[in-house]
């Protein structure tokens, strides 16, 4: 299961990467969502995906899924949005103060870099 | 006094300097800062007695004990002959700028501040022991030089010059202490003193021959040796008596004194002798040979304290041969050094008096450009005898001090046919016959310098000033310095018995312990055998032809192209680096977020796959998997394809729909996999998110719109590749991680305290909270300052303000 969780994170880093490229600032952002899923299902990989019981504490129960990767998704997917927001606000902003999304359009000029 | 506050003398009265020229405004400054140099003269001359003895004095002052570094004065007889030559001659520049720089039209404070500094920087690095001493003093004469040369700085060439001497001298500054730092690994101490008694096992040490040719790069950029010279030149753009002090009697023999006091160290080999000899012989020639096309009487005085500095290094190495040679050999050797000393003690004194001569010349007729002056012999008498004693001693000529040493160095040169040494036997020829032909040269400027300025027919027109005689206080530093000329050639063998024997002890201590066994005497008579004689004759007599047709033949030089010059090499290399510079950084920094995010991900997968090669770190192993169910694999379908509805779809909509796919896709695989929490907060969070996108898309235009055609195929095979390499790695080291688990969960450990300790039941949630709260608390700032973020982007509006201010911001 794992190398196949692997393989499909793998595959999700790619197209992340490939959308990050782009010229469009929307594809980028696009983008940035796919990686921070590929990042999390990562962690949750590398922690073991053998637990056979959610970690909340039951009775008779011993084997629990690792919690720890677990609380550290919880926190990332929670930064992973509040950065998400931020850009998408960012790049709204920047399309109605710029006039375009093209990121090959925005570069400095000689005057100012 | 303590020697080493006498070092630190000039710097403190330089504080007081500002004060003093803004308080006392109707006395030249001057005369202020002459008490130091004063003081110092009469000072060091009070240690000549023992150093005569063969006395040395030692006094150390600690700086950075743990690191072992701390200030040593320690003077011996090398050390005081150039403590008196800076102190000496400080004295007498500091009287002629009394009378050369106008106390209402300058600003005296700078220039003496600098002086002042420029005094205890060179105090420092001939009394420094402490290699790291050194170093430090040696920087410190350089800056101050730097500005020095710019004092003028409203002038272009001064500020061209000064940062051409920065840049040579600093280069040459960094590789001797780059050279000194290896010296100090070798010898495991930083004291030259302790250096010397080890120079036998340093010699047999791998990094020797770097720290000898570091050392002599920092010695050949200070003491202007070829190719190096190319900054002296331009520093006369420097007030003259900078130029008779920096640049003819101290700091350029800074270099000079390097050599000398590493001798004991590094003359075991041969590479040295060869190097130091070598290009000494070099310098002297090409100096002298391009001192006869200069026009401008800096200018020439300038290329003729290149060619006599070459005289003085070639000699400095000739003298290491003695450590190669047993014998008779040893002393004839020891002769060059005895030469080189007493030639560098007669340099200063009548260099020191030309350059005044030239300042005096600038002053009183308004140009310095040699082709304008002529007839002022009669104008200014006292200026022509005093530059007729200068020059007659620079070209070598009887009743002068130069005469003396020019015979020795002659002398020295033809003893090399002795030495059996690293085919010096076949080649020793050249060195005489290269040093006749430059002392012919020597002749022939000497006399251009001095008959075409005084002599001649006078051409008032020509001239910004009438020319006349200089005041009477201007003359008297030259006056002194012209007398000590005449003086040491009747007197040799007291200067030599007072200070040259001393020195050259010091840098003979292996063959001399005490300076009264150096057994030289100097005669100014040698008899008809000796082929000096019929040297200095010839050089007489084919310099005085040479000078008669010079019009005839310097028409050569012009003929020679300007674009080989060592200057126009300095001028590309100076170009070439910073268009290179520039060429490069735009060749990179192209602006393009996109081409930096290739570099980074490149550089990513380059770092990552190589190392994953080199260390054969790709491991798979199917142990310890969890086995894998149907339900999974069609959830991995689903993800994969709603990305791959998002690469390829060309609506907005679409994509925002596929990318909330993925997101509840991965909410289900935490259900999966046993994480409820992290299901809850994945479907809330992405429905919220695909809210905002939907919001925020509604403004932004299309998703494809900026792709056109075939020029796009190549950026996107390469966005493809970078892409796909990522992809890969991460696949394959997420592979090699999990096949390869060191050490088990620290997990256990919350299983089974979350209860007893915490009083939990929820285990994530007792490890957000309690176990690991911190983490949760600063989540919450970044929240807290993204949402912050958000809403001052969204209600701030500084641009349009600025659009309104328009006229005021630009």
């Amino acid at each position: 299961m794992e190398i196949m969780m692997s393989i499909l994170i793998g595959f999700l880093f790619m197209a992340a990467v490939y959308l990050i490229l782009s010229r469009s600032l929307i594809r980028i952002i696009i983008g940035t969502g796919l990686l921070s899923h590929g990042t999390h299902l990562l962690l949750l990989t590398m922690g073991g995906l053998g637990g056979k019981s959610a970690p909340v504490l039951a009775d008779g129960v011993t084997d629990y899924a690792d919690p720890l990767p677990q609380a550290l998704i919880l926190t990332a997917i929670v930064i992973a949005f509040g950065v998400t927001a931020f850009s998408l606000v960012l790049a709204y902003r920047t399309y109605k103060e710029v006039g375009t999304d093209n990121m090959e359009l925005m570069k400095g000029s000689e005057d100012n870099d | 006094m303590s020697m080493i506050f006498a070092i630190f003398l000039p710097i403190i009265l330089a504080i007081f300097i500002p004060l003093l020229y803004k308080k006392a405004k109707r006395i030249h400054t001057g005369w202020f800062v002459l008490i130091a140099p004063l003081i110092l003269v009469v000072l060091y001359a009070l240690y000549i007695p023992s150093v005569m003895d063969g006395k040395t004095f030692s006094e150390e002052m600690p700086w950075i004990p743990s690191l072992d570094i701390s200030l040593v004065s320690y003077i011996d007889g090398l050390s005081l002959l150039f403590s008196l030559l800076i102190t000496g001659i400080g004295s007498l520049v500091v009287l002629y700028s009394i009378f050369y720089l106008d106390k209402d039209k300058e600003n005296l404070g700078n220039f003496y501040v600098y002086l002042l500094m420029f005094m205890t920087a060179m105090l420092g690095v001939v009394q420094s022991d402490h290699l790291i001493g050194l170093y430090f003093f040696w920087e410190l004469t350089s800056i101050s030089s730097f500005l020095l040369i710019g004092y003028w700085y409203t002038r272009d060439r001064s500020r061209f010059g000064a940062l051409k001497s920065m840049m040579i001298t600093v280069f040459g500054g960094l590789m001797m202490l780059g050279g000194f730092l290896l010296l100090g690994i070798m010898g495991e101490t930083f004291s030259i003193r302790e250096l010397i008694s080890q120079a036998a096992t340093i010699a047999e040490h791998d990094l020797f021959v770097w720290a000898l040719v570091l050392i002599l790069l920092g010695a050949f950029t200070k003491s202007a040796q070829f190719p190096f010279y190319v900054w002296l030149p331009d520093a006369m753009e420097a007030p003259t008596p900078v130029s008779a002090y920096l640049h003819s009697a101290t700091m350029v023999k800074a270099g000079l004194y390097l050599v000398a006091r590493l001798t004991p160290i590094f003359a075991l080999s041969e590479v040295w002798v060869w190097l130091v000899t070598g290009v000494g012989i070099l310098t002297l020639f090409w100096g002298s040979f391009f001192a006869v096309k200069q026009t401008d009487l800096k200018a020439i005085l300038a290329f003729s304290t290149v060619s006599q500095l070459g005289l003085i290094m070639s000699l400095l190495g000739i003298g290491s041969i003695a450590y190669h040679v047993t014998g008779d050999l040893v002393t004839t050797y020891t002769f060059a050094t005895f030469a080189a000393i007493f030639h560098l003690l007669n340099h200063a004194t009548f260099k020191g008096s030309l350059f005044m001569i030239a300042g005096i010349v600038d002053h009183e007729t308004g140009t310095r450009d040699i082709r304008k002056l002529g007839g002022l012999m009669s104008l200014m008498p006292i200026s022509f005898t005093i530059a007729m004693i200068g020059s007659l001693s620079m070209a070598g000529i009887p009743l002068f001090n130069g005469f003396l040493s020019k015979e020795m160095f002659l002398d020295a040169t033809l003893s090399l046919q002795h030495v059996g040494l690293y085919s010096m036997d076949t080649w020793w020829i050249l060195i005489p016959i290269v040093a006749w032909v430059a002392s012919v040269f020597t002749f022939v400027y000497s006399l251009y310098f001095v008959l075409h300025t005084f002599r001649g027919k006078h051409t008032p027109e020509l001239l910004p000033k009438k020319a006349h005689e200089a005041p009477i206080g201007m003359l008297i530093s030259p006056g002194i310095l012209a007398t000590l000329v005449i003086v040491i050639f009747f007197i040799p063998n007291f200067v030599g018995n007072t200070f040259i024997k001393p020195a050259v002890a010091a840098i003979q201590p292996s063959v001399y312990a005490l300076p009264s066994d150096v057994g030289f005497k100097i005669k100014a008579w040698h008899g008809f055998d000796s082929p000096a004689l019929y040297m200095t004759l010839g050089i007489f007599l084919v310099g005085y032809l040479l000078y008669k047709t010079l019009p005839k033949w310097s028409v050569a030089y012009s003929k020679m192209p300007a674009k080989v010059t060592l200057n126009g090499i300095y001028d590309w290399l100076m170009m070439l680096s910073e268009s290179g510079a520039k060429q490069v950084s735009s060749l990179y920094m192209k602006g393009s977020i996109r081409s930096y995010l290739i570099y980074i991900f490149g550089a990513i997968i380059i770092l990552l796959a190589s190392t994953l090669w080199i260390k054969e770190a790709f491991v798979i192993s199917f142990d310890n998997l969890a086995p894998i169910k149907f339900f999974e694999v069609l959830l991995s379908l689903l993800i994969i394809i709603g990305t791959l509805t998002i690469l390829i779809t060309k609506s907005r909509l679409t994509a925002i729909i596929a990318l909330g796919a993925v997101g509840y896709t991965v909410a289900l695989f935490f259900i999966i996999f046993k994480a409820p929490d992290l299901a809850l907060t994945q479907l809330v969070i992405e429905t919220v998110s695909v809210a905002l996108f939907l919001g925020a898309f509604y403004h932004l235009p299309k998703l494809n719109k900026h792709e056109k055609g075939k020029e796009d195929r190549k950026f996107r095979l390469t966005n493809f590749l970078i892409a796909l390499g990522v992809g890969v790695m991460v696949s394959l080291i997420a592979i090699s991680a999990h096949s390869q688990k060191l050490v088990p969960s620290i997990s256990e450990y919350y299983k089974k305290t979350v209860y007893s300790e915490a009083g939990g039941g929820n285990i994530v949630n007792v490890i957000l909270v309690d176990y690991r709260g911190f983490d949760t608390l600063f989540e919450i700032g970044v929240l807290t300052i993204a949402s912050l973020g958000i809403i001052g982007m969204i209600t701030l509006r500084l641009a349009k303000k600025k659009g309104e201010n328009k006229v005021e911001n630009k």
